[in-house]
């Protein structure tokens, strides 16, 4: 394996030193390293973050390979920074068995851009009647550590209960995706009054809200860990900081779209803005931010969501919900947190590698840039500005959100175990 | 210049009392021995109908027709659960056709707009009804017909009860009888206004009784039976007495007082036999006026060179403007 | 609701002087006040002389200013006859042959008197004869609305630079005009006063009409 020596990286934006990278891990870090055939990465004015961990992303293989493969989205992810990913487990087949997520890892181990850690459903077949087999995923070669049946809530109390209880077991931890089935029928946009205006059903805060509450509680009574999907509203953040204000093993992510698009955006009624839980308001946007840097979210998570052109290629309630975002995750976390002066680039690497990694009770990601950690990590271009192009994306979607849109920064190599994937913004 | 009619709100004041007044002098056609003008000859204009409307579509072919185009219908039964591909395959078909306007009714909230601005076509588009959001050319034919009966609309009252949850009819009405100077109240039980509509510049009421004696107009909204299944109401009893209108509140309007309906009525759920045969209800002539303000729009839009509309601003921008964030949001150009 | 809203109405020659009430024309006078209220004195008792009478006569006016013009034909002929003659006014807007060349123009009213033009003598009245292209479009708006015994043509000013075989039968005035001039007519109850007046334009507008 070829060493690398990394020259004036800024560490966490600290100031510039060198890191040696050798045999997968960081060797040495210092001011003005030399090393014997080590090829040498000049990373003049870039900061080094430990490697991005993804709490939330859809493959879509199996099932759903038009859209996404495991290849290709873990290329995506790579090409945004990211070491890790957990992968949703609503595919064709779900999966919710060890056959299935025994699959989507192997897969992600032959494709080598980042780690891929399944996420294994919490029921069967997503459909919210009965457990999946939980340990057996958690026994197999996957080691699934997270639960969740994202995309769908698990509505029903009692089978929460058990879920949360149940999962005990093995260190597991149940992801709720929270949204009341009843109060969001055919829901298309956020409750307020642009979709009173608009002619789309609207998805009302408390439908998120509710059952997070809930859930919180549940926690609390069965002493279980409870990770709450793409908070999207203030009242759910309220919710979360009252609930961690008590010690309840409450954890939280926040999406990079909901850190700074609002609903007003559905007054195109173009549906590449058609996302689930919804765009909302600013003063939404505005409670994620404070909650995001005061730590009451823990993390940020993509919910990178590809689709096929033809799903997003019609009128809005034809659409599928749904938005790419692990090629512009850290841009948008620096424009909404870091340039707003909300998060510095040590928080960046709190809430986007080491918090997410212990989510997810992953033993080699998340580790701070210190020798003898292993050599996982990005480095990043917070000067440059970039225009979004559809095209340009390893993704075989095209829904990103932010066509068009000028984004600060750029990831330029990512490391994964001390060997490259992404080399000066391209595939190594 | 507006090439297109998607919604009541694009419509400034000058505008609106453009369409009212041309529409105004179309409507004596109906009493010429040749109902026909050749303004629109050499025009194609097509029904496009993904909804059921007998009634809306031959309005609009009816007012077509009166202009000398030549019409084109073509129903498409789409379910919910297909896709958009067959908006977008219609209208790449219409183009090659070389369609000059297409008249698009459908289930989608926003298809016309999407059908305007996705670049597929470049016919102009007229909104004859999308989903739940607009249906700009009945409130037109609404304002035309009460401006018939009561003049000039500035601070006249407004009523307009029943389903505003679901009603487009609602919705362009309250945002084009606005934009004339009426005062409009929207009537109905908590459950079946929008939320949010506290911003949409009118008076809401639950109390159909303390609204009706001060009105000018009384427009009665389709109510579905269906709805009471979806607990927006307990009976179809419960709701036509708080909120029909039958012979007992009848009474109790002012003399010149009239009442509307954009149809189809259900006769005894929002409004009694006696009440829809009465001398107030304008209902039949609604529709003759449909066919007047159809033809004016249809004319302003097509008749010259380019739109005749759209030369002012409207006095309320009722749509967000630019979004926070990311640029303007593709498909528009 | 007054046809001041349509800019677009003004390049018809019957309209040269805009649709709007105009000031006191620039450029020379032609006609004044008295020199119009003869003439159309004189277009009036024309037309009697030529129908033998005001059996059968209705009258229509191109608007804007052909109206007004046919109703005061329209008085005098009562004046002199002792019975109401029908008046009314004709938009030929939607007839014109230029109409795809222009944004959509505001429509004018028309307003046929009750006993229709079937069989009868129908008098078109116009301010100014041009083109002849708003007489035809007249004649072909007329069409769809019945079928006259017989049409006649009254207009106060004909400037000449016909391109369609059209004439009048009474003219108030035969005013010989170059293509680079406007004729402007102005009229008590529109603008200030009744008066035709020449005036050189910068640009030429209507000249097609």
């Amino acid at each position: 394996m070829t060493d690398y020596l990394i020259r004036n990286a800024r560490i966490l934006g600290g100031e510039p030193t060198d890191l040696l990278v050798k045999g997968g891990v960081i060797d040495r870090i210092g001011d003005g390293l030399t090393a014997e055939g080590a090829e040498i990465i000049e990373a003049d004015g870039l900061i080094a973050l430990p490697g991005l961990v993804d709490l939330h992303t859809h493959l879509r293989e199996p099932g759903r390979e038009d859209a996404e493969t495991v290849d290709t989205g873990t290329l995506a992810a790579a090409l945004g920074g990211f070491t890790a990913v957990h992968a949703m487990a609503n595919t064709d087949p779900v999966a919710d068995t060890a056959g299935v997520v025994e699959q989507v890892w192997r897969l992600g181990r032959e494709a080598g851009h980042c780690d891929v850690f399944p996420v294994g459903a919490v029921t069967v077949g997503l459909a919210g009647e009965r457990l999946a087999e939980l340990g057996a995923m958690a026994d197999s070669a996957a080691r699934v550590r997270v639960f969740s049946d994202d995309g769908k809530c698990v509505s029903d109390a009692v089978l929460m209960r058990r879920a949360l209880e149940y999962v005990k077991a093995f260190e597991g931890v149940v992801a709720q995706h929270a949204q009341e089935p009843r109060l969001t029928e055919d829901a298309q946009m956020n409750e307020g009054e642009l979709s009173g205006r608009l002619g789309l059903r609207g998805w009302p805060a408390v439908a998120e809200e509710a059952i997070i509450a809930r859930d919180c509680l549940l926690a609390a009574h069965v002493d279980s860990r409870l990770h709450v999907c793409h908070v999207s509203t203030a009242g759910s953040v309220e919710i979360v900081r009252e609930a961690k204000n008590k010690g309840w093993p409450v954890t939280a992510e926040a999406c990079p779209h909901h850190l700074l698009l609002t609903d007003e955006l559905a007054a195109t009624y173009d549906p590449i803005y058609k996302v689930n839980p919804p765009l909302r308001s600013a003063t939404d946007v505005e409670a994620l931010r404070v909650g995001l840097a005061d730590g009451t979210i823990d993390v940020v998570a993509t919910d990178h969501a590809p689709h096929p052109h033809e799903d997003k290629d019609c009128e809005w309630q034809a659409a599928a919900f749904g938005m790419l975002g692990l090629e512009t995750a850290l841009s948008i976390v620096q424009k909404a947190m870091v340039d707003t002066g909300l998060l510095d680039w040590a928080g960046v690497a709190e809430r986007m590698s080491a918090k997410p990694a212990e989510i997810g009770r992953l033993a080699g990601h998340g580790r701070p840039l210190a020798a003898g950690e292993p050599a996982n990590l990005v480095l990043y271009d917070p000067e440059v500005t970039r225009v979004v192009d559809p095209t340009e994306t390893a993704s075989l979607s095209r829904n990103t959100p932010y066509a068009g849109m000028e984004l600060p920064g750029r990831v330029v190599s990512t490391f994964l175990r001390g060997k490259p994937t992404v080399l000066d913004g391209k595939p190594a | 210049m507006k090439k297109h009619l998607l919604s009541a709100g694009d419509l400034s004041r000058d505008d609106a009392e453009l369409i009212l007044q041309t529409a105004e002098e179309l409507r004596s056609l109906a009493d010429r021995p040749i109902k026909k003008l050749p303004a629109l000859r050499g025009r194609t204009i097509v029904n496009l109908f993904f909804e059921d409307s007998t009634r809306t579509r031959i309005s609009f072919e009816a007012a077509a027709k009166r202009l000398s185009a030549d019409v084109i219908n073509f129903s498409a039964k789409g379910s919910s659960l297909s896709k958009g591909e067959s908006l977008k395959d219609t209208a790449l078909t219409l183009e090659a056709m070389g369609a000059d306007a297409v008249v698009v009714r459908h289930w989608a909230s926003g298809a016309p707009h999407l059908l305007a601005n996705a670049g597929w076509s470049r016919s102009s588009v007229i909104n004859a009804g999308d989903g739940t959001h607009e249906h700009p050319t009945q409130a037109l034919l609404d304002a035309f017909t009460m401006w018939r009966h009561l003049g000039d609309l500035d601070g006249r009252r407004i009523a307009i009860v029943g389903d505003v949850l679901h009603s487009r009819v609602a919705r362009s009405n309250a945002l084009l009888l606005r934009t004339l100077g009426a005062e409009v109240t929207l009537v109905a039980p908590p459950t079946l206004l929008p939320y949010g509509v506290d911003g949409w510049g009118v008076e809401t009421s639950y109390d159909l009784d303390g609204v009706l004696p001060k009105t000018d107009v009384v427009m009665m909204l389709r109510v579905q039976r269906e709805r009471m299944n979806a607990a927006f109401f307990p009976t179809v009893r419960e709701y036509s007495r708080r909120y029909g209108l039958d012979g007992r509140r009848m009474a109790n309007l002012q003399d010149h007082t009239i009442v509307m309906h954009p149809g189809p009525m259900i006769r005894g759920m929002e409004l009694t036999a006696d009440v829809a045969d009465s001398e107030r209800s304008v209902i039949v002539e609604q529709v003759t006026n449909g066919v007047a303000v159809r033809m004016a729009v249809l004319y302003l839009l097509l008749g010259g060179s380019e739109p005749a509309l759209g030369g002012a601003e409207p006095f309320e921008t009722p749509r967000p403007s630019a979004p926070q964030g990311p640029l303007a949001p593709g498909g528009e150009e | 609701m007054s046809p001041t809203h349509s800019e677009a109405h003004s390049e018809a020659p019957s309209a040269d002087a805009a649709a709007g009430p105009q000031p006191a024309a620039t450029g020379r006078t032609v006609l004044d006040a008295r020199d119009v209220s003869r003439a159309l004195t004189r277009i009036s008792h024309e037309i009697l002389e030529r129908n033998r009478g005001s059996s059968d006569l209705v009258l229509l006016g191109i608007p804007t200013r052909g109206v007004h013009l046919a109703e005061r034909v329209a008085a005098k002929i009562s004046e002199v006859e002792g019975n109401a003659i029908p008046v009314g006014s004709l938009d030929v807007t939607m007839y014109r042959d230029d109409l795809r060349m222009r944004p959509a123009r505001t429509l004018m009213r028309t307003d046929v008197p009750t006993e229709g033009i079937d069989g009868r003598v129908v008098v078109l009245v116009d301010d100014v004869l041009f083109s002849g292209r708003t007489i035809r479009a007249a004649l072909d708006a007329m069409n769809d609305l019945g079928r006259p015994q017989a049409v006649r043509l009254a207009v106060l000013v004909d400037r000449g630079h016909r391109e369609l075989p059209i004439r009048a039968d009474f003219v108030g005035k035969n005013l010989p005009t170059s293509l680079v001039e406007k004729v402007s007519v102005h009229l008590a109850e529109f603008d200030d006063e009744d008066s035709v007046a020449i005036s050189t334009s910068a640009t030429d507008e209507g000249v097609a009409n």
